[in-house]
């Protein structure tokens, strides 16, 4: 046990020892995993972001009753009744037809529109704010909504939330598709740099090997090496990413406030940052790992 | 304790380099492998060290037969034995510590122990004022006293060492059998490949070889420490 301790804390002072020697190529080794992982990283957070502000629009979604224009009176309190009852309608509001066409009339926008118009041409209706609902249960409701007697239209405008939904599921699977081959050259990079050291250091291992050095043992220290690259890496992915949302969210707080809102992006967790510097370790980890064992199956 | 039974190796693509040489080393004892250059010495002393494995015939190694070793298990017999290379194979990347202190970092030790076991192996040599000097600014002789350090270092039961005054001066040469001598007389089986017979103890035993066959084999000095 003791000797195992001793064997990685050598392994691992040997390696940082290097490391220090070379500052400039170590650090440009954290810059370019960095950079290469902060891009899907970037897209993550920001589809992420959207897929919030997705969920906050749908939850807002009114649906407008419609009713026809021949209705009685009768009708028009027995739907407000069954509103009242609907366990997925958390509010009604009704508008009957000579309100709305005041409210037309007094618009300043569009009172222009009711001038031309000779005879209110508006139907009575009932706007509703259902419970939070996902995007399939609000049409399911429109669907319920529109078979009910006196109803000429129920209208809840999805489509637009439905196709949102979609470019941003078409989005994350691009971002895997991206992490998938950044991924990939990651390990490529990483066995590379770790076959030019091996190269490098091909005596060393030639001649321990020949005084009874295991494969463990020639392995360790590049297998230190490829880890903490990725630790370095990772940590510059995670900077870069704050950094980087940190400056949109200047531009996207104008915009939101130009919207009314107070929407901005949320900063990579640090749930996001650890799975982020988790990942670069693995894969460099592995790409030191691949590096290695081809080698060392060369020197035998 | 090292036992060769009609041992024979080939290389692919080359003319047969060992064929049923077959003899017996026991512990402590001084031995000389020699014959003229190509005879099989090198492989020999492979065969040994476990650093090759034999085509055909059995090479038993304290009871261990080197052919049904599985390979992980080779380095922990590598490390039963001191290697003198004749091309000293130093890392000349490093000092002269840093040469010497390898063999006990790859058996798990360091810290004030190792550099303790460092210094003993360089005052044995005579190289511990080179401590901190680059193995490249030594002389041709040094390097092979650095070697030696290296070999001896871990404290192995054997030392084989392949050719280790081929370049060397007759001064030169002569203080590193001594070397070789005192290692011997504190317990250490050295076997030693040479084609220069001036070398040769009288006492010792010595192996002749000649285009890969073991053409004689005298001396012994079993009786001297078994």
């Amino acid at each position: 046990m003791r000797v195992w301790l001793n064997q990685h804390a050598q392994a691992f002072s040997q390696v940082t020892r290097r490391m220090r020697s070379h500052k400039l190529a170590t650090f440009l080794m954290f810059m370019l995993m960095g950079v290469t992982l902060c891009l899907p990283g970037t897209l993550y957070v920001i589809v992420d972001n959207l897929n919030r502000l997705a969920g906050d629009i749908q939850s807002d979604s009114q649906i407008s009753l419609f009713l026809k224009l021949d209705i009685d009176s009768g009708t028009i309190h027995d739907i407000g009744e069954k509103l009242r009852a609907h366990p997925r309608i958390q509010e009604h509001r009704f508008v009957s037809r000579d309100e709305a066409w005041e409210n037309l009339q007094q618009n300043a926008d569009t009172a222009a529109i009711a001038g031309n118009l000779e005879r209110n041409p508006l139907p009575d209706a009932f706007f509703l704010i259902p419970v939070p609902l996902t995007p399939e249960e609000i049409e399911q409701l429109q669907k319920e909504l529109q078979q009910w007697d006196g109803v000429e239209l129920a209208q809840v405008d999805t489509d637009w939330i439905k196709r949102l939904n979609a470019i941003l599921q078409l989005g994350q699977k691009g971002i895997m598709v991206l992490v998938a081959l950044l991924g990939f050259a990651l390990v490529v990079i990483i066995g590379n740099t770790i076959r030019l050291q091996i190269l490098t250091q091909r005596e060393e291992i030639e001649v321990s090997k020949l005084i009874g050095a295991t494969d463990s043992f020639i392995r360790r220290p590049f297998l230190y090496a490829g880890t903490i690259y990725g630790l370095g890496g990772g940590l510059v992915a995670w900077l870069l990413l704050v950094g980087i949302i940190s400056l949109f969210n200047l531009t996207v707080a104008e915009l939101a406030e130009l919207y009314a809102s107070g929407f901005r992006l949320d900063l990579p967790s640090i749930q996001t940052g650890l799975t982020i510097i988790a990942s670069t370790v693995f894969l460099s980890w592995l790409g030191s790992y691949i590096a290695v064992n081809r080698s060392l199956a060369q020197f035998d | 304790m090292i036992r060769f039974d009609q041992v024979s190796k080939r290389y692919p693509g080359s003319n047969q380099a060992l064929q049923d040489v077959s003899f017996n080393i026991e512990q402590g004892e001084m031995v000389y492998v020699t014959g003229h250059s190509g005879a099989g010495k090198s492989t020999l002393l492979k065969l040994i060290a476990a650093l090759e494995r034999p085509t055909s015939g059995t090479v038993l190694i304290n009871q261990q037969n080197i052919s049904h070793l599985r390979s992980a298990a080779v380095p922990f017999l590598r490390r039963k034995f001191g290697l003198v290379f004749q091309d000293h194979k130093l890392l000349y990347d490093r000092n002269c510590f840093d040469n010497v202190v390898l063999p006990l970092h790859i058996n798990g030790i360091s810290g004030n122990e190792a550099a303790r076991r460092v210094r003993a192996a360089l005052d044995k040599v005579g190289l511990l004022d080179k401590e901190k000097a680059m193995p490249i600014t030594l002389s041709g002789g040094e390097q092979q006293r650095l070697a030696i350090a290296r070999a001896v270092v871990s404290r192995p039961a054997v030392l084989i060492a392949d050719e280790p005054t081929g370049n060397l001066d007759e001064t030169y040469a002569r203080e590193i059998m001594q070397l070789f001598n005192a290692f011997q007389q504190v317990g250490v089986t050295v076997i030693i490949a040479t084609h220069d017979v001036r070398d040769i103890k009288p006492q010792a035993k010595v192996l002749t070889l000649s285009h890969g066959r073991l053409t004689s084999q005298t001396g012994s000095t079993v009786g001297a420490t078994a």
